[in-house]
């Protein structure tokens, strides 16, 4: 079906990115309905996060709110979290355990897989008042997500379009995803942060798929060489372009001459840590790999920045502003040492974080940038004009993967 | 010291400490501290929880140095700074010398473009060596109510 939007994506295809995309009202009610509530894997939270028989949490996907739970069989479940009687949350509360739900409004009460199960005064009270006779409780189950998880990671969709979680992901970014969540681990949450960005979402969907910005934008990383564009490292990069991996590896940074002509703000020889603890990591992995950014479409990220470990989820509030929700986590079999590691490291990322505070804020500098650009698009063009993997990471090619994936689903 | 004298030397300190934020005087903040400190901002989520991830942790005063080279040297950030307010002071414990207190904070920040807004509340949780020379932060847990935080925070608490 054609959308109703009066936007013509430019000629030169996804090297060029509207920047209506970006203010408009419509733009944004058409995302909830074609990507959010469309044919796409939303991550609605770990599968730590609720390890028992009735936990249950609410999340979002896109704006929508949602209900996430296991239900007394151990099964995940998720719905909307919407009464179906006047529309008010049902859940109001960010996490609990329960058989059953109520809504706080009119206590009309839910199971675990969304359906109603009673309403309050259903028959009246004394004989008088009630629903009409016809009324019938299984008319009105919520609508549901499809689950599907993969390395203790939950995700949901609410069309039944969606081709299987496994044939999204792919093997390249299920073997990155899996790297960073090891089956054979258990997944220990270790803190939450919540970041208000003041852009639009797609503004920081972009800027994780954005390797070129990395150690330009973020000279602390820059400084001590914890990643250049200069050390060993790659993009990989699926079919459609929906979801990557940008990783580094710091050890093999041997320096370039690019670099230097470059006009960095920060020469690296100027500036010594007075306690070099916070960049001392271990390889934990095994592989030498100390930096892997991969996100998966619509609003995913997984990151590992040494050994600081964290799933990220963006949720629109809104045209111009969304809430980035950091999840630190470590496992259950960590040692002294690593879970310091951890602590510190964290110090990287995160709304105030050495590599990760400008990151809130370039996005807002795009926005306000843009007043008036109605006209006018981004240019996306490092590293060529397709999407694909690369032994570099001087390249926009995930950007432009990304800009694939959303013209499909919007159809523009 | 009596308990008014200990609730006077407290005040005062937290006065300086906040003045000293509030006077873009960092490179001053790290000696608030003993060498061996903590100081962490987490929010009061994780922290009832005992998640031990927050915004920022140091444990020694190196890295609030290192936190400050940084903030200058190396981070992006609109050129902004805080106004805080700091009140209802509680001592906690007082045992030779070692003072554990806690306070109330409220920040403001200003941008450059002068939009104002509330930015942070909570409480300092803290444990105060009074018997060097000066009296130092050993801990300083800055324990925001909220987990939201408004596009970054570069600045200390």
């Amino acid at each position: 079906m054609p959308n109703g939007l009066d936007l013509a994506w430019p000629n030169e295809g996804v090297t060029r990115v509207p920047y209506q995309l970006y203010t408009r009202d419509d733009v944004y009610a058409e995302e909830r309905t074609r990507l959010f509530m469309g044919a796409t894997w939303n991550y609605l939270c770990l599968e730590a996060e609720i390890p028992k028989p009735h936990d249950w949490r609410t999340t979002f996907v896109g704006d929508v709110p949602v209900v996430v739970a296991r239900d007394g069989d151990g099964i995940i479940t998720a719905f909307e979290n919407r009464c179906a009687h006047r529309g008010a949350l049902i859940c109001h509360k960010q996490a609990g355990n329960a058989a059953r739900l109520s809504c706080v409004y009119h206590g009309w009460t839910y199971d675990l897989k969304g359906n109603l199960a009673a309403v309050t005064f259903q028959r009246g009270i004394n004989g008088k008042g009630g629903m009409p006779a016809d009324f019938k409780l299984a008319d009105h189950k919520r609508r549901g997500l499809r689950i599907a998880t993969h390395a203790g990671l939950v995700f949901g969709t609410f069309s039944g379009a969606t081709p299987p979680l496994g044939d999204f992901l792919g093997p390249e970014i299920t073997a990155r995803l899996t790297r960073v969540l090891p089956p054979v681990k258990t997944i220990e949450i270790l803190g939450y942060s919540s970041q208000i960005l003041p852009s639009n979402w797609k503004l920081y969907a972009e800027n994780v798929k954005d390797p070129y910005h990395a150690s330009l934008l973020h000279l602390f990383f820059t400084t001590f060489r914890l990643n250049r564009l200069s050390a060993e490292g790659g993009i990989i990069i699926d079919d459609a372009g929906a979801n990557h991996v940008s990783y580094s590896k710091a050890a093999t940074d041997r320096g370039s001459a690019d670099y230097d002509k470059a006009d960095l703000r920060v020469k690296s020889d100027r500036f010594r840590l007075n306690d070099p603890s916070i960049i001392q990591g271990r390889d934990e992995f095994g592989d030498g790999i100390t930096l892997q950014i991969l996100a998966l479409f619509p609003c995913f990220i997984s990151q590992q920045i040494q050994n600081s470990l964290c799933v990220r989820q963006l949720v629109p509030r809104g045209r111009t502003e969304t809430e980035l929700l950091w999840t630190y986590y470590g496992f259950a079999d960590d040692d002294a040492e690593l879970r310091e590691l951890r602590l510190k490291q964290a110090n990287l990322v995160g709304p105030g974080g050495y590599i990760s505070m400008e990151d809130g804020a370039v996005g807002g500098f795009v926005q306000r940038g843009i007043a008036g650009a109605d006209r006018d698009s981004e240019i996306v063009e490092m590293g060529g004009r397709e999407w694909r993997s690369q032994e570099t990471r001087a390249t926009e090619s995930p950007l432009r993967g990304f800009w694939n994936t959303y013209r499909e689903h919007m159809q523009l | 010291m009596d308990e008014i004298a200990t609730h006077f030397a407290v005040e005062r300190l937290l006065a300086r400490y906040v003045a000293c934020i509030d006077d873009d005087r960092l490179e001053e903040w790290p000696a608030f501290f003993a060498e061996r400190c903590r100081y962490q901002i987490i929010s009061s989520e994780n922290y009832s929880r005992n998640l031990p991830i927050g915004v920022f942790v140091a444990t020694s005063q190196g890295m609030l140095k290192d936190r400050v080279a940084a903030l200058r040297e190396a981070n992006i950030y609109e050129a902004q700074r805080y106004r805080h307010l700091v009140s209802s002071i509680l001592i906690l414990e007082n045992h030779k010398g070692t003072v554990r207190a806690q306070s109330n904070y409220h920040v403001v920040r200003i941008m450059q473009d002068g939009a104002t807004a509330l930015f942070s509340t909570g409480r300092y949780l803290d444990r105060i060596n009074f018997n060097g020379a000066i009296p130092v932060f050993e801990e300083k847990i800055v324990v925001c109510d909220s987990r939201r935080i408004d596009t970054l925070l570069a600045i200390p608490l």
